[in-house]
């Protein structure tokens, strides 16, 4: 059981993409076990193994941990992405919590009709432009170093690369106005281990499809439409 | 710089509601500065005070803190109601991020348009009692402990109080079902701080009235 770091969820994004991408930058090798059926995720219901009926769900040091935030919390801590001491962390989560709202509106737009689509790219576009990446941008500004945090690789970083490059694919241009960001985006993806994940053949999901779509709606039954936020 | 934390919010629970109470259960003091008008709000923003525009905003120890996971996180460390080790953070932040979707759903029903009032409610009763309810009741009742995790106060318990207290006053009767919770709930409510909170004229917020809806909506539009 030890050594045994496995993921369920759908073969795509979601919820699950920023675990991913934390596990990679810390150079953590994990197994992942799709759902595709319904009776697959009632089995696991059914066997106890998600705490509040959902996934994620990650099988890691003998635990089955469920809640994005808290597994994500646990990853960083434990590989030692969470900064040196509790300032640092405070950083950490503020500048996490600010990249988790903005992938937020990203999140639920595979489910979205065509035309909440482009009013939802326009919102993305919007926020990450005015609210967003302008914070960031400030803080690599004012502090001229290569990470967002304490000069050291942290959650912080893969997080926001995780953002940006979400953001550039509603709008390739994005990060025009923004020279640090464009910086720290070459700078971070140059990691070896962030390198190894942006590769193809790793397991880095690509831009939710409608099959994702379809597959979450019949895995989790969920018929209803999503409204924009 | 007094030594107490100032909070920046309206004069509602919102998401504050929750860092008041566990600064409130670890014993500090904290003072207050509401927002009450659409001003307030630009002032902030114009003087470079609010990182993502937004509040909650926290002054503590020479930090401007926004987001309430991050600040709700570095309180909780910083007053040692965040257990004793890896493990078992990771069981506090698993309880308390199960609270937080709960919260999320008791808080913006004020804000439902009166025809989906009532189906809303039903899905706050339902998770409540299918999803989350039976969760922590289990936890009690498998490890017959005081508290959630570690058999020590942590800032689980007190997410879990407050989310139990805002759900009776949407159903009174909505924990019959779980005697556990409920033995929980007046333990902890006993707590000199907890009890402290509790009563009136603490800093603690009233349910947001249908009649405030419109107000604290013109602040944002």
């Amino acid at each position: 059981m030890a050594g045994k770091l496995k993921l369920y969820y759908f073969d795509g994004r979601g919820k699950m993409e920023s675990i991913r991408w934390l596990l990679a930058a810390a150079g953590v090798e994990f197994e992942e076990e799709f759902l595709e059926t319904r009776e697959q995720y009632e089995k696991l219901l059914q066997g106890g193994s998600l705490l509040f009926q959902q996934v994620p769900m990650v099988e890691i040091d003998g635990m089955k941990m469920v809640q994005s935030r808290a597994i994500l919390s646990y990853i960083a801590a434990k590989y030692n992405l969470y900064g040196k001491d509790l300032k640092e962390r405070a950083l950490i989560d503020m500048y996490v919590g600010g990249t988790d709202d903005l992938m937020g509106f990203i999140l639920m737009f595979p489910f979205l009709s065509a035309e909440d689509k482009e009013k939802q790219r326009a919102v993305i576009v919007q926020k990450a432009t005015s609210r967003y990446f302008p914070a960031y941008e400030k803080v690599l500004k004012d502090r001229g170093q290569d990470f967002l945090v304490g000069n050291n690789f942290s959650w912080a970083d893969v997080h926001l690369l995780e953002a940006i490059l979400m953001v550039e694919e509603k709008k390739s241009d994005v990060l025009s106005g923004f020279p640090q960001l464009q910086a720290f985006k070459a700078r971070i993806s140059s990691i070896p281990t962030i390198k190894k994940f942006l590769e193809p053949g790793s397991q880095r999901k690509p831009v939710p499809d409608d099959k994702y779509v379809e597959t979450v709606r019949r895995v989790l039954r969920m018929y209803y439409d999503i409204k924009a936020n | 710089m007094s030594g107490k934390p100032k909070l920046y919010y309206f004069n509602a629970r919102g998401r504050m509601e929750s860092i008041r109470w566990l600064l409130a259960a670890a014993g500090v003091e904290f003072e207050e500065c509401f927002l009450e008008t659409k001003d307030d709000l630009t002032k902030l923003r114009k003087d470079g005070s609010l990182l993502f525009q937004q509040v909650p905003m926290v002054e503590i120890d020479g930090m401007k803190m926004v987001q309430s996971r991050a600040i709700g996180n570095y309180i909780a460390m910083k007053y040692n109601l965040y257990g004793k080790d890896l493990k078992e953070r990771a069981l506090i932040d698993m309880y308390v991020e199960a609270v937080i979707d709960l919260n999320e759903l008791l808080m913006t029903h004020p804000f439902q348009p009166a025809d989906k009032k009532e189906q809303h409610f039903a899905t706050i009763v339902d998770k409540a009692t299918n999803r989350y309810f039976p969760v922590y009741e289990k936890v009690l009742k498998d490890h017959g402990q005081d508290f959630l995790v570690g058999n020590q106060f942590s800032r689980a318990d007190v997410q879990l109080l407050e989310t139990l207290l805002m759900a009776e006053e949407c159903k009174p009767d909505i924990l019959a079902k779980f005697p556990l919770l409920q033995s929980f709930k007046a333990r902890i409510s006993n707590i000199p701080t907890v009890k402290k909170f509790l009563q009136p004229g603490s800093q603690r917020k009233p349910p947001l009235q249908e009649k405030d809806v419109p107000k604290l909506m013109k602040i944002f539009h």
